[in-house]
């Protein structure tokens, strides 16, 4: 079984961290990954997107035209990558800054509003964690607890922002299952 | 070590230390700067230097140097980089000094861009340098090849006192993919003494070691490039390294592809296979030498039709793939090179065109 994640919005969103750390617990798991990021011209306020593959067998093309499932954080990666997505995959979308919606119905739309809950946990820089939480409890592609555990690795050494992002990767658990 | 999730980039500066390599200049470039951002941050670690080069011809006669002293010694840039690098290559060849020099390509001609490309082929399997030069070229297709092709080249530099290049695309370099480092290398006793002006106090002969390319004397010269030559020749002897996949079947169509556009193959070969057409690949793992032989073999099966070269360039490996079929099948092309990497189902596309309906 192979399946595949886009995480796209703008850099400094945090688009490449949540797909590492999706990489990450997949590895944990014993399975094989494949982190492949866009690294054009990019900057801050830009685009950014990373690709993540996962799968149970060697990884062959890490390039992919249709990934399963796609975490959205800003509009114009919605509008440019909303029709990639196969059907039956889960699009969650960051509600905070999209107001429309993928316009698809062979898939499993997700609206959370990242951003707000973000700053309710006391930071919108962890959105991405909240959008990450939210996607990983709606696509069940990897369990939460394995998540759970690369977020504690990823900010362990600062106290502070783990207690946020842990809060965050709770609080999108939480809008995924309302 | 157990698997650790690493960029290429970084990889490739882990797998030159842990392959003893203690000497490190470079000049950043997209879509490598990772290197020298992590060997900037690790090689004080382990005792070792990087220092930045004020430029890339600066670079490659800073590597001159340090191999000339008989000290491992790498590199890594990017195309327009390793241009620049190319008149340093070139003397290092002619002074028969060990080096690796990394190319992680992007795409061109001039700046071009900074995406994934394989439009260097031709310049490092033919025309890295003038005279008759030439390097010992490795083409990694994932990271942990990477890794190993790393810390092979090293030895190999110094089995053949000839640089070995390791050619990526920008995704071998941007890519995160999972690694395990084999254990530092343990590698043959070195013979630099009898060659590499490191002191006359590190050998018993009183006889001083010179490295130079210059040799006025035209029968010295010819004498010089037919060691070389000889260099070149061993190396096609006992270098080839290549894959197969999907060779076993009764395929139409064969494929010859390297580095991550391989890969890209593979998953349109197995896509392919559902829908009952057999195609099969040769994945060269070293382009210089080439794997003519096993081209030629997996070419000339009676089941095969066509041949198609499939690179991020506009045709460069397919004359080493013509010049192995010796015109015993049709040898296409398809690629592109702008910096998007080929999707599998646009692999299969070009495939399919192959096949009469």
């Amino acid at each position: 079984m192979q399946s595949e994640v886009m995480f796209a919005g703008f850099g400094g969103q945090g688009v490449l961290l949540s797909g590492k750390i999706l990489a990450e617990a997949a590895m944990e798991k014993q399975l094989e990954v494949a982190w492949v990021p866009s690294y054009g011209p990019e900057m801050r306020g830009g685009t950014a997107y990373c690709t993540v593959v996962i799968s149970d067998r060697p990884i062959r093309s890490p390039i992919i035209r249709n990934p399963m499932h796609m975490v959205v954080m800003n509009r114009p990666s919605l509008e440019k990558f909303a029709k990639m997505v196969k059907p039956g995959g889960v699009i969650l979308v960051n509600s905070s800054l999209i107001p429309i919606t993928s316009g698809r119905n062979d898939v499993d739309e997700l609206r959370v509003p990242v951003m707000d809950i973000a700053t309710n946990v006391g930071d919108v820089r962890s959105a991405n964690i909240v959008a990450l939480g939210a996607f990983v409890a709606r696509s069940k592609i990897i369990d939460f607890e394995l998540i759970r555990q690369m977020v504690r690795k990823e900010f362990g050494k600062k106290e502070k922002s783990l207690k946020i992002n842990l809060a965050a990767l709770e609080e999108g658990r939480k809008a995924a299952s309302v | 070590m157990s698997k650790v999730l690493m960029k290429g980039n970084e990889a490739i500066g882990e797998a030159a230390i842990r392959a003893g390599c203690l000497n490190y200049f470079a000049y950043p470039i997209t879509p490598q700067s990772e290197v020298a951002e992590y060997l900037s941050r690790r090689m004080p670690e382990v005792g070792g230097v990087f220092l930045q080069g004020e430029s890339e011809v600066a670079v490659s006669y800073m590597i001159f140097g340090a191999a000339a002293c008989g000290e491992r010694v790498f590199t890594t840039s990017s195309s327009p980089g390793i241009s620049l690098m190319s008149e340093g290559v070139s003397y290092i060849v002619g002074a028969q000094c060990p080096a690796v020099f990394v190319n992680i390509m992007r795409g061109g001609p001039g700046l071009g861009g900074i995406l994934p490309s394989q439009a260097d082929y031709l310049q490092a399997t033919k025309g890295i340098g003038h005279g008759d030069c030439r390097l010992l070229v490795m083409v990694p297709a994932s990271v942990q090849e990477a890794v190993e092709m790393v810390m092979m080249a090293f030895p190999l530099a110094e089995k053949y006192r000839n640089p070995v290049m390791i050619l990526g695309d920008g995704l071998i370099g941007q890519m995160m993919e999972p690694v395990t480092f084999p254990d530092h290398l343990k590698t043959p006793p070195s013979n630099k003494n009898d060659w590499a002006t490191n002191g006359m106090d590190t050998r018993k002969s009183k006889t001083r070691n010179l490295v130079k390319s210059l040799y006025l004397d035209p029968e010295a010269l010819n004498a010089h490039n037919l060691r070389l030559k000889a260099k070149y020749d061993r190396m096609r002897e006992e270098e080839i390294r290549y894959e197969t996949y999907n060779t076993d079947t009764d395929y139409q169509i064969l494929i010859v592809s390297y580095g991550t556009m391989s890969r890209v193959c593979q998953s349109a070969i197995d896509t392919l296979k559902a829908k009952k057409i057999e195609v099969a690949l040769v994945r060269p793992q070293n382009v210089f030498p080439f794997p003519e032989q096993a081209v030629l073999e997996a070419a000339s099966k009676s089941s095969c039709r066509h041949v198609l070269s499939v690179e991020m360039s506009m045709g460069q490996m397919i004359e080493d793939i013509q010049r192995s079929v010796q015109g015993k099948r049709p040898v296409h092309w398809y690629g592109k090179c702008g910096g998007d990497v080929p999707t599998p189902e646009e692999v299969m596309e070009a495939v399919e065109k192959l096949i009469p309906a």
